[in-house]
């Protein structure tokens, strides 16, 4: 049993690395890690790039308790390689996840990922395509599988796949979810289609804030480690196996969104359309104003995810 | 080879499978006995949110329709589409509820095949040929996570360097090959022979678990996934 130093729980989840996060996540000296630092088990191929390893390669895995309810919880950290998917750091995961589902045991996933780790494109693209197989076949045995988001880099790229396969969402202020990254749109597309300096653009666009309005996040936190404590504790409350009817759900859900915001330009246009009383003053609202304005205006995806 | 020399070539038989934009959707018979629901991305097209939602609303039909036989899918695509459009609605939640579709219709007792013939990158890749229990391509099919010319931009690493090093790992570099040996593609057809047939071979194949990790471990291309992944469900088994 890996005993990590009781942590506070104020601390900025943002700013946080990700065994301090879990630290502060999870019930007092109940993690124990898989396949930890010691082991040294690091990426076989980014000494080819002359970069340095790290001997968890970005990933902390392991079983916990939460609330005094086991669970198994994976940990990103955002500082080694933007968090990025490798063979090792996806493996370590795909592991986690298909332990889960023959156990039917819960899962937390603490994401702060910029995708694919280009050093090791391929490999990283297959972790992915394996770890929602993964989370898949563990939601239809009916285990629930929970992402929190509000790591410094984000949740891109494959990253917001695999969050988009999870069954609750949890984010914060600081947490964007997002496929194609504001820098990759601006390289293909032109500064016109995505400024990515624009940092309000960004957050507007794939924000946390944003994401829960629309119904891509089903908890919206404060940036501290108590607010998704307690927000998981209440999502582990809850049982949605994934089935037909979840996903027919989820395509009315899918479709309505783009019915109701389809010709918006700005996140400004889609919370105009949800009937926000100040939409322009959304950004800078705290989170208790923020939660009053979305209060019944919100779309809420009732768990069709 | 294009979408339309490969139909005849799969349905010597007939089929009913029709365009609707950049995507297909129909029946064929491979061989004279086995019907097999089809569909598509063609073209190279990117796909965006109104794509990955049709091409998921098929599937779903297709399972409420309770009689279950196999999804043949086949892939000529772009990247994701990337705009501020398709991020502004969420287009990760569409590419991850497509892959879900896919995914749960295997589990659903549908054979699910992809046929990638073209091109196919990035979040679509994941969303379509990937999300497919058993991933089969034909020769000239080019699937990439990221093009050379992107990667040495990100890398900061100058081209040549990076083509030398593509030389002595499949790990970063675009192409099928590469790609084969990570363990995502799980045979290559034979372009002489039947296609039907050898379609027909895997459909009569059993399937289980996700044994892509082996199969990157047995051709070298993943040295390390499918053991770090076994030993981690070990210790949580434990």
């Amino acid at each position: 049993m890996t005993a990590l130093p009781h942590h506070n729980a104020s601390t900025s989840w943002f700013e946080a690395t990700a065994r301090q996060r879990l630290a502060a996540l999870l019930d007092h000296k109940s993690f124990a890690e898989f396949l930890g630092p010691e082991q040294r088990e690091t990426s076989p191929h980014l000494g080819l790039f002359d970069l340095p390893r790290q001997f968890d390669d970005g990933i902390v895995v392991g079983r916990a308790r939460l609330d005094n309810r086991p669970i198994f919880v994976a940990a990103q950290e955002g500082r080694f390689m933007g968090g990025a998917f490798g063979e090792v750091h996806g493996a370590k995961l795909t592991g986690l996840l298909r332990a889960a589902g023959i156990h039917r045991q819960d899962v937390v996933l603490l994401f702060d990922t910029g995708g694919v780790r280009l050093q090791e494109a391929n490999a990283g693209e297959l972790a992915i395509s394996e770890i929602i197989r993964a989370i898949v076949e563990a939601r239809i045995a009916g285990c629930s599988v929970i992402g929190l988001i509000g790591g410094r880099a984000g949740c891109y790229g494959g990253g917001g796949i695999i969050a988009g396969c999870c069954s609750h969402l949890i984010v914060s202020e600081q947490g964007r979810i997002s496929v194609s990254g504001p820098e990759v749109i601006e390289t293909n597309r032109g500064v016109e289609e995505f400024d990515s300096r624009d940092r309000a653009f960004v957050w507007r666009t794939m924000g946390g804030k944003h994401r829960y309005l629309i119904g891509g996040a089903d908890d919206f936190v404060n940036d501290n480690a108590d607010g998704f404590r307690a927000a998981t504790i209440a999502a582990l409350a809850k049982r949605q196996p994934l089935t037909t009817s979840v996903l027919e759900a989820e395509q009315k859900r899918l479709a309505n969104r783009l019915d109701r915001f389809g010709q918006a330009q700005d996140g400004i246009d889609v919370w105009t359309a949800l009937g926000i009383t100040d939409p322009v003053g959304l950004p800078g609202s705290a989170t208790e104003a923020f939660l009053e304005q979305a209060l019944d205006k919100r779309e809420n995806a009732n768990g069709a995810r | 080879m294009e979408r339309d020399d490969i139909l005849p070539r799969l349905f010597s038989a007939g089929h009913s499978v029709e365009h609707q934009g950049c995507l297909l959707f129909g029946e064929g018979t491979l061989g004279h006995t086995t019907p097999v629901d089809v569909m598509g991305i063609t073209g190279g097209s990117v796909l965006g949110a109104e794509d990955a939602l049709t091409l998921a609303g098929n599937v779903l039909n297709l399972i409420g329709k309770g009689m279950p036989r196999p999804l043949l899918v086949l892939i000529d695509s772009g990247s994701q589409r990337m705009s501020r459009h398709d991020e502004l609605m969420g287009l990760s939640e569409y590419l991850a509820h497509l892959a879900k579709s896919v995914l749960l219709a295997q589990q659903q007792g549908h054979r699910t095949i992809g046929l990638l013939y073209g091109g196919s990158a990035a979040g679509a890749f994941i969303a379509t040929a990937l999300a497919c229990d058993t991933l089969l391509a034909l020769p000239g099919a080019h699937p990439a996570v990221m093009d050379l010319p992107s990667m040495a931009r990100v890398t900061k690493l100058p081209i040549e360097r990076l083509q030398k090093m593509a030389e002595v790992t499949p790990v970063f570099a675009p192409g099928l090959e590469n790609l084969a040996q990570t363990g995502a593609i799980h045979q290559t057809l034979d372009p002489i022979a039947d296609l039907a047939d050898q379609i027909l071979a895997v459909i009569g194949q059993p399937t289980g678990r996700d044994n892509r990790g082996t199969l990157g471990a047995t051709r070298g291309g993943r040295p390390k996934a499918a053991a770090v992944a076994a030993r981690i469900e070990a210790l949580a088994s434990a």
